[in-house]
């Protein structure tokens, strides 16, 4: 840290390391606040990665968890941990945006449930993260305040939505971040910045206070930049939520072992030895995946089998279809979850003559051209008399999707596959293509559709230098097991490229 | 059953829906709100009449985030609505979104069952005839807006104000068969229903709160015709009597327009009480598509064996029953044991005060004739009365033994309406016990005539008629010297012994 405060991310202590020392008074939490704030003032100009930094309530929160250590308590697992917040996670008195301008300004009065149980590891919130408008896109670049720059090279996107939250944990702005993941929001920004991202199962993390894109899809995931790290931020985040009815009521079983001087803290063994693994081959030998990304696939698919797991292709053959499914629900989804944007209640109000003129102009005004072009897919596709030839039909498509991988699960314990077709793009390259874009995800939705966990795991760097993610995949509720084949992909792996190469130039400017 | 204005003057059929060429059908949705603790998917009260939005969180706001958690009392509420009327309940119920903007809808959408309702297929009796009941599925209210200005309509409005204290309390919508054929028998249908709802503690059924409220289906055929007409709705009937009357209305403006070769239009009308006429509403162009889908905040509802038991296990004695019990029991009237089980409060009270040893007849009396006005006028219920049931069988008693002539025990019930105190205490304080003593009561007698002696000279000369007459003043006379308290009939005894 001799440049700025702005060092590289792989190499800065991840969240269990600095839990440790503030739990064992070595640091204070102040401390290793006052020095991700300065990274974040050192690099955030250039990266944007945040919407907001809430740097007072962060010093307060510190300083409230080194009393607690002073008494001689313990403040958990996440003792004095900087998290970064993706911007649709509500946060108490803290403006909530969306990454929209209908909701700009609003502050919930409420904290999500994941904010509440973050708060309780000791985990301290330092500020809200850049996203694509209302989680939809796949590069960052549809948030109404502005794109947020890829760590490892600003011309680049960091992926999305969930951008803002890869970039700052790449980029050594804070050890943790939340996302939100309905198509791949997490695990491809994840993979497109050279960190771990994580999406649970459906139903295992609490949705009260994710602002909702598309229910039957969206889940909370920790992004960080070790397996470990994602696991014990995934163990103080998940379980049952009486206040989310699609909340899985069973507990969740460990994802590793924990040490007896740092409860809560989690080790995971990267154990794979006669593990089935499965590669999706209608998703691995896709076109448009890039030979990088198809060489690290295969490469963890053989380091995996070195390491005495046995390795197989799997078919999941309505993959393919997957795409198409998903630009159908969740529009649907969304077009019904956005009608509250209506200029009524709070966000933005545009006056007009009538309240519905008064709607129609605020909507127009509040939204931008992604999330419209949603609302207006969705929309139709729930019409009176389309209901069965797109919503419907999308629907059934999602039944045979599970029974594919109902069918896979029964031959192999997890599944491997890219995360995203490609390396980070140029910023601009795809928004004029709406196709390519939607194409982003082509890997990652069938997890959302079937509700199954999956997780990108860095493998080295591909075109450009830039980095590759590595996806696996596992059945519902199967996080145990995926940890343990993520862990050992992470240790096989090459290590993902130094990120903040450009950042420290531009900061040093 | 003539409505206050009736279709163009000299149009066929403005008989009261009684043109005997042509038949009405009629289907009736009917809300109520369902009486839980909290409301459907929020922890907050569901009570009516607290100050504006101060029984609001963000569930019930719909704010951004937020997410609805099911309250079970509602489906152990419905399901009970469901025992009691044979409803069938499908393995599996499924809630779905209703997908439309109105300002007093917080989300934009309203939380509905559609395709799959919690129950099916029942079926009601009124007055000895099977009224099918569709469906009946569960759904939030909305908010309450009030527009300023424009006379109260949101399109004239200056300002609206919203009150989202009603926004996500529970509603059940009971959809009957189009099985109903005038507005008097839609009328016998909501008060049965609402019978039956209140006995099962399933709804406050308070019209006037808005805690049931009626959507009509009409339409009209010539008699033996298989075809339905087109039919209409109508809204904002907010009584029963306004139900009836809105109906027949609209059963003979149809036949009106049938008369004259000129179609049904196919729309929403709107009840307007003081004209007595339902009007057109101002429609949106083109039809409502409400995108209804699943509603993926929630997981299917499938009711459990046991909340299936425990639903029947919670059905008391149904209306019918209890009035053929009551006429049977007590040897009242159908019409007054109709009046009595109408209201649930009153015929608990009633039978409480017969368990308390008065006789059934004597009871309904008092309770559907004093008590109930009381009751109304005051908009109390029963059980908090300060007379409780044994005090208005102390009542009873003292009439039956003589205390207390009946106009008295009036006067004494109407003390005890008001303050808490037995009707022995308020005889006893204020002197009312009726006097029978012979010898006393002909002292005042006597008196009495000595001081009308003209009076008397006219009974003793006059005809038949003359002679009631006189006879009817003395007998007030005689009365007014006991300051009411004397025996009638020991007072008509003397008066005639002595006049001869």
């Amino acid at each position: 840290m001799t440049d700025a405060g702005y060092t590289t991310g792989r190499d800065l202590p991840g969240a269990a390391a600095l839990a440790a020392a503030v739990r064992r008074g070595e640091r204070t939490a102040r401390d290793v606040v006052e020095e991700h704030l300065a990274r974040i003032a050192g690099a955030d100009p250039v990266l944007r990665a945040f919407l907001c930094v809430t740097a007072d309530a962060a010093r307060a929160r510190a300083d409230a968890i080194d009393d607690l250590v002073g008494r001689g308590l313990d403040p958990g697992p996440l003792a004095g941990v900087p998290v970064a917040l993706k911007d649709n996670l509500c946060t108490r008195a803290v403006p909530t945006t969306c990454a929209s301008r209908i909701l700009e300004g609003w502050r919930p009065p409420y904290d999500a449930t994941v904010v509440e149980r973050l708060l309780l590891a000791g985990a301290v919130p330092i500020g809200k993260t850049n996203l694509d408008e209302f989680a939809m896109g796949s590069s960052t670049e549809n948030s109404a305040f502005g794109p947020t720059r890829n760590p490892h090279d600003p011309d680049r996107v960091p992926g999305g939505s969930s951008g803002g939250s890869a970039a700052a944990v790449a980029a050594g702005l804070v050890p943790v971040a939340l996302g939100s993941d309905t198509g791949g929001s997490v695990r491809q920004p994840a993979a497109l910045c050279g960190v771990v991202g994580v999406k649970p199962t459906y139903g295992r993390v609490s949705r009260y206070g994710l602002v909702a894109f598309a229910s039957s899809l969206d889940q909370v995931g920790p992004i960080t930049r070790t397996v470990d790290d994602a696991a014990t931020v995934l163990e103080a985040i998940w379980g049952h939520d009486p206040r989310d009815a699609t909340s899985v009521p069973s507990p969740p079983e460990r994802l590793g072992e924990e040490r007896e001087s740092a409860p809560g803290v989690v080790r995971v063994p990267p154990e794979v030895s006669g593990l089935r693994v499965g590669v999706i081959e209608e998703l691995t030998s896709m076109e448009g995946v890039a030979a990088s990304v198809r060489a690290a696939v295969e490469a963890a698919a053989s380091a995996l089998e070195e390491a005495g797991a046995k390795v197989e292709h799997a078919a999941v053959p309505h993959a393919r279809h997957a795409l198409s499914a998903y630009y159908l629900i969740a529009p649907a989804e969304a077009s019904s979850n956005l009608a509250r944007y209506d200029g009524v209640r709070y966000g933005l109000r545009i006056d007009a003559p009538t309240t519905e003129e008064m709607t129609a102009v605020t909507r127009a005004a509040g939204f931008g051209p992604e999330v419209k072009r949603r609302i207006m897919l969705g929309t139709y596709a729930l019409s009176a008399g389309y209901y069965d030839a797109y919503y419907r039909r999308a629907q059934r498509v999602r039944t045979l999707l599970i029974r594919d991988f109902a069918a896979a699960y029964e031959r192999f314990d997890v599944l491997l596959a890219p995360t995203s077709p490609t390396v980070a793009f140029p910023l601009g390259s795809r928004t004029a293509d709406i196709l390519a874009m939607y194409g982003s995800d082509r890997c990652t939705i069938p997890s959302n559709l079937a509700g199954h966990p999956a997780v990108s795991v860095p493998w080295g760097r591909g075109e450009d230098d830039l980095p590759v993610g590595v996806q696996v995949l596992a059945p519902a509720l199967g996080e145990a097991v995926m940890f343990r084949v993520a862990r050992a992909v992470e240790e096989a792996g090459p290590p993902a490229p130094e990120p903040p190469a450009q950042g420290r130039r531009e900061v040093g400017r | 059953m003539t409505p206050a204005a009736a279709p163009a003057p000299g149009a066929p059929g403005a008989a009261g829906g009684r043109d005997r060429r042509y038949e009405a059908v009629i289907g009736l949705e009917v809300h109520v709100e369902l009486a839980t603790a909290t409301k459907m998917f929020c922890g907050c009260a569901n009570r009516f009449g607290a100050e504006p939005n101060t029984l609001v969180c963000p569930t019930c706001l719909g704010l951004p985030g937020s997410l609805p958690v099911l309250n079970r009392a509602v489906v152990d509420l419905a399901l009970r609505f469901g025992a009691a009327l044979g409803f069938r309940v499908p393995e599996e119920s499924i809630f779905a979104r209703k997908n439309y903007f109105y300002p007093d809808m917080p989300k934009d959408y309203q939380i509905s069952q559609y395709e799959e309702p919690l129950l099916v297929d029942g079926a009601i009796e009124v007055d000895g005839v099977t009224i099918g009941i569709e469906r009946a599925h569960l759904e939030e209210d909305t908010g309450k807006i009030t527009h300023l200005g424009g006379g109260g309509r949101i399109h004239d409005a200056a300002h609206s104000l919203i009150d989202d204290n009603r926004a996500g309390v529970p509603l059940m919508e009971i959809v009957s068969r189009p099985d109903l054929r005038s507005g008097e028998q839609a009328r016998a249908y909501v008060a049965e229903l609402r019978a039956v709802l209140e006995a099962l503690g399933v709804s406050d059924v308070k019209m006037e709160e808005g805690s049931l409220r009626i959507d009509a289906n009409v339409s009209v055929r010539p008699v033996g015709a298989e075809r339905l007409g087109t039919k209409v709705e109508i809204k904002n009937m907010n009584s029963l009597r306004s139900l009836s009357r809105a109906i027949d209305f609209e059963i003979d403006r149809q036949v009106a327009l049938a008369e004259a070769g000129r179609p049904v239009v196919q729309e929403t009308r709107h009840w307007d009480e003081d004209a007595g006429v339902t009007q057109a509403m101002r429609t949106k162009e083109g039809s409502e598509d409400y995108r209804y889908f699943p509603e993926p905040d929630l997981v299917p509802l499938a009711p459990t064996p046991e909340m299936l038991a425990r639903a029947r296990a919670t059905v008391p004695e149904l209306p019918a029953a209890r009035r053929a019990r009551l006429v049977a029991e007590w040897r009242i009237s159908e019409a007054d044991a109709r009046v009595l089980v109408a209201r649930r409060d009153l015929a608990d009270y009633a039978e409480a005060a017969v368990a308390a040893g008065a006789p059934g007849p004597q009871v309904a009396n008092w309770c559907t004739g004093e008590i109930l006005s009381y009751l109304n006028d005051t908009g109390m219920q029963a059980h908090v009365l300060p007379l409780p049931p044994d005090g208005l069988a102390e009542l009873v008693a003292l009439v039956a033994d003589g205390t207390l002539s009946r106009p008295l025990a009036k006067d004494v019930l109407g003390t005890c309406l008001r303050e808490p105190k037995r009707p022995r205490q308020v005889v006893a304080e204020r002197g009312l016990a009726q006097v029978s003593d012979e010898a006393e009561l002909a002292r005042v007698v006597d008196e009495v005539l000595a001081g009308h002696p003209a009076d008397v000279e006219a009974y003793r000369a006059g005809d038949d008629k003359a002679r009631k007459r006189k006879r009817g003043f003395l007998m007030g006379e005689v009365m007014r010297a006991t300051a009411g308290r004397g025996n009638p009939q020991v007072l008509a005894r003397l008066l005639e012994q002595r006049l001869g």
